[in-house]
């Protein structure tokens, strides 16, 4: 295999490549650092690269681990030691990892290679990757395109073979709509699956780190390898972890499995070609095997909604650290303690930042508390409720991703409100606390003459049911080709 | 419920965050459109449903208080904008 190739290659093939002894970590570590400087000055994906601690890993890296060798790409904001770690933004201005999350000290026990600070919205709060402090990642199968967000960087990476997989986060949506728009494999794994301990805080109660891939097996490997309870993660879940990769072998069909289709994620305002693949996916299904049932998720109208209390609310507080006092930026000369906080923040933080800080502090505060932030976590009772009567009958949900394709850079940044109705399909997962998987499921031809974009498919399961996930993810994936096109990002 | 006003300027005194007037006026009109559409939770009938704050099934999580390695100071040290004396450097609160 010529180097030029490798960085085409699933981690799965990787991991198999190097155990057969057809090239080591080290040449596959240069090929990928090859293909990132051919794809870089068009696609923007990464925020820093460290390829001399990447190199040392690589030359002594153990092959017969389940990653051994295998390069990973980080959103930038999962601590990995020495490394920056500034979210995409300006308040974490020189800040460099004391410490490894334990997602990253898992991997590396695994044998993987974290490399890179992969770019995404300012502290994951938006859905394009244009709210970075750093500027906007491009999408690989359409450069005036956005890649989704905020795990922006991740998934145009994966997608343009600049990185094998890549870590994402996921609080509303994050690494399952990114995944959609640049035609990768997204997991959000159950809250409490993947410890948050090193992942900084956006919203606490909702944020899970999960893998964005090329394959469902490429997630399933990297899921394996993060998963379980940590102790220094008091929400982590003390549950055993099945051998997500070994749950894979043998899934051909879904015979068996009752799929439920949500009659309200099928609304106005879902563009024509999504709704067309994302039916055509259903219809894949059942010829697959599995039994298509219509059930009813009666809250989903007010998910969006309450996830704009919540996650603000959470986010006001956890932001609420940066002070200028134990790291980042730090307003210089101010007049006082006030004037000290005031402008360090406002010089730190980037405007999406802080209208949601704004909002959050707004909810939370008196005489508004119980209005606002009370309620919303009321009706979080209820959309789960839903979830856990609709798992009653079925035993995944299918739904889309988002109810449209890639849209162009600047075309959406004026209207807020515009640009949060848009995760009206990923929130409620992470409201519901459940684990949710995007792949590849079609292509829109409609955006502009010669271009096509990915179109995602979503599936949710149970809370704790990612090996079930994964087989059904597995068994459509395999019955189809969209996950082995390649975009056409030329430079 | 008829959505209730937002003080931006106020809200973000709250926030420690200083705005400039161009900033305020823009987010006055953009939080006052999606106060209006959160607000839109009054109608849902939650009478008798009890809030979910997460949805881990783990409540208190002790561990045994015990001491461990931690940072050095100079470690927990080492990202401080400016420190003195082994100290990080706070701006004054008492004059």
């Amino acid at each position: 295999m010529s180097p030029q190739e490798i960085p085409f290659l699933t981690v799965a093939e990787l991991r198999d490549a190097y155990r057969r002894g057809d090239f080591t970590p080290r040449e596959a570590l240069d090929a990928l650092l090859a293909r990132i400087e051919q794809t870089e000055p068009a696609l923007q994906a990464y925020l820093d690269r460290n390829p001399d601690a990447a190199r040392a890993a690589a030359a002594s890296a153990d092959v017969q681990l389940p990653l051994g060798g295998v390069p990973i790409g980080i959103k930038d904001l999962i601590n990995v030691q020495g490394e920056p770690c500034g979210c995409a933004s300006r308040i974490l201005a020189g800040y460099r990892a004391p410490y490894d999350a334990t997602a990253i000290a898992r991997l590396r026990g695994a044998g993987a290679i974290p490399f890179g600070r992969l770019n995404m919205d300012e502290f994951a709060m938006g859905s394009s990757t244009e709210n970075s402090a750093f500027g906007v990642t491009r999408n690989p199968w359409d450069l005036e395109r956005v890649p989704g967000g905020s795990s922006g960087g991740s998934a145009a990476s994966v997608a343009a073979h600049s990185a094998f997989a890549a870590l994402g986060s996921d609080t509303g949506g994050s690494i399952r709509q990114p995944a959609g728009f640049c035609g990768c494999v997204g997991l959000k794994p159950t809250y409490g699956r993947v410890s948050r301990y090193g992942l900084v805080a956006f919203a606490s109660s909702l944020d899970q780190i999960g893998p964005v891939t090329r394959t469902v097996e490429d997630a399933a490997l990297l899921l394996g390898a993060m998963a379980g309870w940590d102790e220094r993660d008091s929400t982590s879940l003390n549950a055993p972890v099945p051998d997500y990769g070994a749950a894979l072998s043998g899934v051909k069909d879904l015979r068996g499995i009752r799929l439920g289709l949500p009659k309200e994620y099928f609304i106005a305002g879902i563009a024509p070609a999504v709704e067309t693949a994302v039916r055509a996916a259903v219809q894949q299904c059942e010829s697959l095997g599995a039994e298509i049932v219509e059930i009813s998720l009666p809250h989903t109208e007010h998910a969006v909604a309450v996830y704009y209390i919540i996650a603000t609310a959470e986010a006001s507080a956890n932001l609420a650290r940066f002070d200028g006092v134990r790291y980042g930026h730090r307003a210089d000369k101010p007049k006082d303690l006030l004037d000290h906080y005031g402008r360090t923040r406002a010089e730190g933080f980037g405007p999406e930042v802080k209208r949601r800080i704004i909002l959050g502090t707004y909810v939370l505060s008196s005489g508004y508390h119980d209005a606002f932030y009370l309620r919303a976590q009321k009706v979080r009772t209820l959309i789960r409720r839903d979830f856990l009567a609709a798992f009653q009958q079925v035993d995944a949900i299918v739904c889309p991703v988002s109810p449209v394709s890639a849209f162009k850079i600047g075309e959406r940044t004026a209207d807020p409100l515009q640009m949060y109705l848009a995760d009206i399909f990923t929130i409620a997962a992470n409201l519901a606390g459940l684990p949710g998987i995007s792949l590849p499921c079609g292509f829109d031809a409609s955006t502009a003459p010669g271009k096509t974009l990915p179109i995602g498919l979503q599936f949710l399961a149970p809370s704790l049911g990612e090996d079930r996930l994964l087989r059904i993810a597995h068994a459509y994936e395999q019955s189809t080709d969209w996950h082995r096109r390649r975009p056409p990002l030329s430079v | 419920m008829a959505a209730p006003e937002i003080d931006v300027r106020y809200v973000a005194q709250l926030a420690r965050l200083q705005l400039t007037e161009d900033e305020v006026r823009t987010f006055q009109d953009q939080l006052g459109q999606i106060v209006d559409f959160v607000a839109s939770l009054g109608r849902v009938d939650v009478s008798g449903v009890e809030p979910t704050a997460h949805t881990s099934d783990v409540w208190n999580v002790f561990r045994e208080d015990v001491a461990k390695d931690s940072f050095t100071a100079a470690e927990a040290l080492a990202n401080a904008p400016r420190q003195a004396n082994g100290l990080f450097s706070v701006t004054k609160v008492l004059e």
